[in-house]
């Protein structure tokens, strides 16, 4: 299916689609009320998401971080996927998902250690159910395949047990699908039937390379080359990317294989915070785009339909404010690392080489002698 | 004559080789209208076109093997790896086609491939971004790989390398990319490509190093005339085929040799020099060659990557011991 799914329009206005339709998971119905509070807890997910990565490109600016990766504008593709996972789904990210790592309840301030070059991985990666981000482009998407094969093994896909099947979500960029690994995953997933969902972010860049120099034809074409189906969504559209990926995340739980879903949207910002975009896309084009917007098309839809108003608004504003206020506070009290860790997380059991180098480090910091 | 940065004069330098040949092309991620995230390929696509400068789609392996095809039919590719952690999805066509196809093809096939990396740390990078991966291309028999630590260098030893008929891989350190310059002068003839050079003059030991170090040595020589001790330093220039000319002989007069590298001590260049070292002057050493380089964890966390990297102190603390020995 190469066209584009959609259920909001830019301008705020629901519409139908033959084949899906939005109908959030009985768990979020529980919790937010009903739609109208379901559609609120998006918005203020997106929201609040914006800010925090506004946050950390201001910071960036500050030096407290050496950079930056800006979500900005891909905030209904991450929450609209992040809110359709189930508890027991597995997340493989990139470096630019703060919108799902926000859905899995990790504290942004923990993601920011990468980038500030204090951790590796902020979070427990087994009780977030999300993994390291990967920088190598495309890597793990593999390892997505491969995990997705153990729970497949493990008897955990298809019991029709809530609570025991499992997905597993693989995220990527569409300056990935040009890596052999990102096509060798598709390989193995199709050849093993695997419950894999192939996330796909098409934001339209890869650094300065537009996608029509990674393909000539709609990504989500390549499902059926490697013989799995594949679904294209408005990425924009936050109602239209929860409904995709949840029937993708369900049809992989139930043991029917890969599935992958283009959600077609768009990096506002720079590639990152070493980047110069002036170099080589035009103010048009940002235009364009700036008139999906996600965030403002649901804002417009619940305030035309009252699911919304205006005290709402000024408190979700005043939330994002104190998300910020807290998010620059904490990024400032990360503490720097002890230069140790790496040789204690190198081994399971550190080698007597490094155990040597280790000791002449401590002793370099301690100003001792060093012990030879 | 003009001042250069680093990344300026690889610029010039590449330019220059455009011009003198047309078979020079340039492939690589982001090299075209961006002109490189380091920005050493700028202005090129808009003078020399699409088809000399080509913005490839974003898999490294695939850069590296479309290399090898058009080297095969007549053109001098030259391949921009974004990021030295980047490379490792190229590894097999690098390691197993670019060097092995002249020995599979009969020695009947040359093949003229410059495969540009930016390496080594000290930038604050996040990980995979600061890597030093020259042991495991040198090797590799069938390439070569040779690395530059000044701006005069950059130019010369880059067109050297495009002009040379067998694979290169040329390691630009990037932290001096910026942070060093010198006067250029076209007009100067520049010495061979794979040849190590005595860049400071000094009695009483020999510092031997290669891309970033070189400059921490100078700083340590340096320090060390402040205390009335007198350094040798040699920039290899070259780590493969290794020249081992200049360093023998200049330990021959010193008799003590350190070794100054970023990447992991264990298994790498500093080991093939102490060894090659060790064999020529043994009579003349007065102390074990000894090694300043990384330690044998991955990269570390940019906060703490200054407690791993060579640094003045620890350089002068091998000297005090190899002095002392
Ligand atoms: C193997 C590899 N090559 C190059 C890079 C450098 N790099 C980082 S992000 C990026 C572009 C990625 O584009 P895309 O996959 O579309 O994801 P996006 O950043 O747009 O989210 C590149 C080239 C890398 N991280 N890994």
């Amino acid at each position: 299916m190469s066209d584009l799914i959609q259920l909001l329009t830019a301008d705020g206005v629901r519409v139908e689609h033959p084949d899906v339709a939005f109908s959030p998971d009985p768990s979020l119905l529980d919790t937010y009320g009903d739609e109208p509070g379901v559609l609120r807890a998006l918005l203020r997910d997106m929201t609040l998401v914006r800010r925090f990565d506004v946050e950390a490109t201001a910071l960036q600016r500050h030096g407290e971080l050496g950079l930056w990766p800006s979500s900005l504008g891909q905030e209904a593709a991450q929450i609209g996927a992040g809110r359709a996972l189930a508890p027991g789904d597995y997340v493989f990210p990139t470096y630019r998902d703060h919108g799902i790592a926000w859905c899995r309840r990790i504290d942004p301030v923990d993601l920011l250690g990468v980038f500030r070059g204090t951790d590796h991985v902020g979070w427990d990666p087994e009780e977030k159910r999300y993994a390291p981000v990967t920088i190598v482009i495309g890597a793990h998407t593999l390892h997505a395949v491969g995990y997705a094969l153990g729970a497949l093994h493990d008897g955990a896909v298809g019991t029709g047990d809530a609570s025991r099947d499992t997905a597993v979500l693989a995220c990527f960029g569409d300056g990935a699908t040009s890596q052999g690994d990102v096509n060798e995953a598709m390989v193995f997933a199709a050849s093993y039937h695997v419950p894999v969902v192939f996330f796909l972010q098409n934001n339209h860049w890869a650094i300065s390379e537009p996608v029509t120099r990674q393909s000539r034809i709609p990504l989500v074409q390549r499902a059926a080359g490697f013989g799995f189906p594949g679904y294209r969504v408005d990425g924009n559209d936050v109602l239209a990317t929860y409904a995709v990926v949840q029937r993708a995340l369900e049809h992989a739980r139930t043991g029917q294989g890969p599935v992958l879903v283009e959600a077609v949207t768009y990096r506002m910002g720079a590639h990152t915070t070493t980047d110069d975009p002036t170099r080589y896309r035009t103010d048009d084009d940002l235009e364009v785009w700036r008139r999906r917007d996600p965030i403002d098309r649901l804002a417009r839809y619940l305030r035309t339909t009252g699911g919304a108003d205006d005290a709402w608004f000024a408190a979700l504003e005043a939330e994002a404010d104190e998300l910020g206020a807290d998010v620059r506070a904490r990024c400032h009290a990360l503490p720097d690392p002890s230069p140790l860790v790496s040789f204690d997380a190198t081994y399971a059991e550190i080698t007597p080489t490094l155990a040597a180098q280790r000791a002449e480090v401590a002793a370099l910091l301690d100003g001792t002698e060093v012990a030879r | 004559m003009t001042t250069l940065t680093l990344a300026k004069a690889l610029n010039a330098g590449l330019r220059r080789a455009m011009e003198q040949d047309g078979k020079v092309v340039l492939l690589g991620e982001d090299i075209g209208r961006l002109g490189g995230v380091f920005r050493i390929t700028e202005g090129l696509q808009k003078d020399f076109g699409e088809q000399r400068v080509l913005d490839t789609p974003l898999a490294e392996s695939g850069i590296v093997g479309t290399a090898v095809g058009l080297a095969l039919r007549g053109y001098r590719p030259v391949v921009e790896i974004q990021f030295d952690g980047f490379v490792y999805p190229a590894y097999d066509q690098i390691v197993c086609q670019v060097a092995k196809l002249r020995t599979r093809s009969g020695g009947q096939r040359a093949l003229p491939i410059v495969i540009r990396i930016p390496y080594g740390g000290g930038i604050g990078a996040v990980e995979h971004h600061s890597e030093s991966p020259e042991a495991q291309f040198a090797h590799t028999p069938g390439l070569k790989v040779v690395t530059c630590s000044n701006p005069v260098d950059g130019y010369w030893m880059l067109q050297q390398a495009i002009a040379h008929d067998d694979p290169v891989v040329f390691l630009e350190p990037k932290r001096l990319y910026h942070s060093t310059r010198a006067e250029l002068d076209p007009a100067l003839e520049p010495g061979p490509l794979f040849a190590s050079r005595v860049v400071r003059s000094g009695t009483d030991a020999t510092l031997i190093a290669y891309g970033p170090t070189v400059q921490t040595c100078l700083a340590a020589a340096d320090q060390a005339a402040e205390e009335g001790r007198s350094l040798e330093v040699v920039d290899l220039r070259t780590i493969s085929p290794l020249d081992l000319g200049p360093v023998a002989e200049s330990v021959r007069r010193t008799g003590r040799a350190v070794v100054v590298h970023e990447a992991h001590v264990s298994f790498g260049v500093g080991a093939e020099v102490a060894a090659a070292i060790t064999e020529q002057c043994f009579f003349s050493l007065e102390a074990p060659v000894l090694r300043v380089c990384g330690y044998d964890t991955p990269y570390p966390l940019s906060r703490v990557e200054h407690e791993w990297l060579p640094t003045v102190d620890r350089v002068l603390d091998a000297v005090d011991r190899a002095v002392g020995f």
